[in-house]
């Protein structure tokens, strides 16, 4: 059978973002795989020329149109790294309420559109249905639904009382009883199985050795998770990795699954330790030296390099988001498997190419 | 199979999860952060707004007495209402209706007093 070239993206139904693959098949098996980037950028670090330091945590929030508390954390964390600042410890609790709230609704996201892509509807529209409580949560408590802009560089901008930390548990109650009524469907039934199960598989040396990160990583039976070195409150707060060993489609999706409801729970223990006092500190003076920052978001570790000379501008701020870790994955899982499958291995990954592109 | 039936019964017997937009909607939660407005009365013209905004939509001329702001370019992330030292910025939770015509809010003030003038050691008068 002779070679065909066919262009997947960068629009296509099944891709919420623009992503281009050249798929090279022959006779429906795909043989080789390559990408093409750079449908969206925008040129953030550069912005970094001329925003201030501190007007560059609105920058970088919106550097992902999903996850943009972990972002902002991170650039804090290594701007407050440098100026040597301490964070009130009230402020790097709800740093972690935030930061995994925002972790559950970008997974209940990435769990419908994962269900849209082999054609379940319905089960895309319940994870969606849940996730809007969530975006209530966040609406409610900083202001705005995804860009909520709480991160400054010293701490937090917005509190919660006791009445909004007992409205946000009682939610979260529902939330959890609606997720685990789902969990049923989306890991034992058939239609989700048949097209999940054993599908783009990485194997736990492969995984390592192209240098994934996130759900994918430990999709695959590598227990990495960036939450274990303890930023922020994390070092307080027990949990475990979640981690599957099968490497298909199928263990990413437990993965995420599960991980919702660890964010849960590491919701429930950040609100019953969190200490009172300030929410931030004044920050005087500039940033200098250079720095690596490292947070666990969504899709998996992110990594902030930044360096300063002393004035309000950065030097150079580099952003490595886990997209961009995560794409040599598809490449690896593609080859040798049917063109019907390419849309569900391509979502497993859960492909930010915003991010990515920066 | 059929692991999702009694979802779908259910969703039969209980209410609708959507509402009928435009007709119906919700009202905006108290926190919300909304369309940005100026009580120019109370506004010294100091332009600290200007200068923190990070999409920079603000402008202020103190010669002209003239404070400006794009809505179109603004983020809604709320820096110039915590920066305003008057506490003439704020936000309305609603959020700004769709327009046919980029219109720019322009507004006329005045200055009342020496502005103040944020540095790293302190507050030094301008």
């Amino acid at each position: 059978m002779s070679k065909t070239i066919i262009p997947f993206g960068p629009q296509h139904p099944v891709l919420p973002e623009p992503l281009h693959l050249k798929l090279t098949v022959e006779d429906e098996v795909v043989t080789e795989v390559i990408p093409a980037l750079g449908f969206v950028h925008r040129g953030l670090e550069k912005l970094s020329e001329i925003r201030d330091f501190h007007q560059m945590v609105q920058v970088v929030e919106r550097v992902c149109g999903i996850c943009s508390v972990i972002h902002a954390m991170c650039y804090c964390h290594g701007i407050e790294e440098m100026m040597g600042i301490e964070v009130p410890p009230r402020a790097k609790f709800l740093r972690v309420i935030w930061s995994e709230l925002h972790r559950m609704q970008s997974h209940l996201l990435w769990l419908g559109l994962f269900a849209d892509s082999f054609g379940f509807e319905a089960l895309f529209m319940q994870f969606w249905k849940i996730r809007e409580k969530v975006m209530d949560i966040s609406e409610s408590t900083t202001g705005n639904r995804v860009i909520v802009s709480v991160n400054v560089v010293g701490g937090v901008r917005r509190d919660l009382n006791s009445e909004q930390i007992s409205w946000i548990l009682t939610l979260l109650k529902e939330i959890e009883q609606e997720i685990s009524a789902l969990k049923k469907t989306l890991l034992t039934d058939y239609t989700v199985t048949k097209r999940t199960v054993g599908k783009g598989v990485l194997t736990k040396h492969q995984a390592y050795g192209i240098g994934t990160v996130g759900p994918v990583l430990r999709g695959s039976g590598v227990v990495q998770d960036t939450r274990t070195l303890g930023y922020a409150a994390f070092n307080e707060l027990n949990f475990e990795p979640v981690v599957e060993s099968d490497g298909d489609c199928y263990a990413r999706t437990k993965v995420r699954f599960r991980e919702t409801l660890q964010s849960i729970d590491l919701i429930r223990q950040a609100m019953s330790k969190i200490p009172n006092g300030e929410i931030n500190v004044k920050v005087k003076g500039k940033p200098q030296g250079e720095v690596v920052s490292r947070v666990e978001q969504p899709r998996g570790e992110l990594l902030y390099y930044i360096k300063a000379d002393g004035n309000k501008n950065l030097d150079r701020l580099r952003i490595r988001t886990p997209t961009f870790a995560n794409i040599p994955a598809i490449l690896t899982m593609l080859p040798g498997m049917y063109l019907s499958d390419v849309p569900v291995i391509v979502l497993s990954i859960d492909p930010c190419i915003s991010c990515t592109e920066r | 199979m059929f692991t999702f039936t009694s979802n779908i019964l259910k969703n039969f017997l209980s209410q609708r999860a959507t509402r009928r937009y435009p007709f119906e909607t919700r009202s905006p939660f108290d926190g919300a952060r909304g369309m940005l407005l100026n009580h120019i009365e109370k506004c010294n013209l100091c332009s600290i707004c200007a200068v923190k905004c990070p999409s920079q939509c603000i402008t202020v001329d103190r010669k002209a007495s003239t404070w400006e702001c794009d809505p179109f370019a603004c983020v809604y992330c709320g820096i110039c209402v915590d920066a305003c030292p008057e506490s003439a910025l704020y936000q309305k939770p609603e959020y700004r209706q769709v327009a046919e015509k980029r219109e720019m809010i322009s507004l006329k003030g005045e200055i009342k007093k020496k502005v103040k003038k944020e540095t790293d050691n302190g507050i030094e008068s301008e």
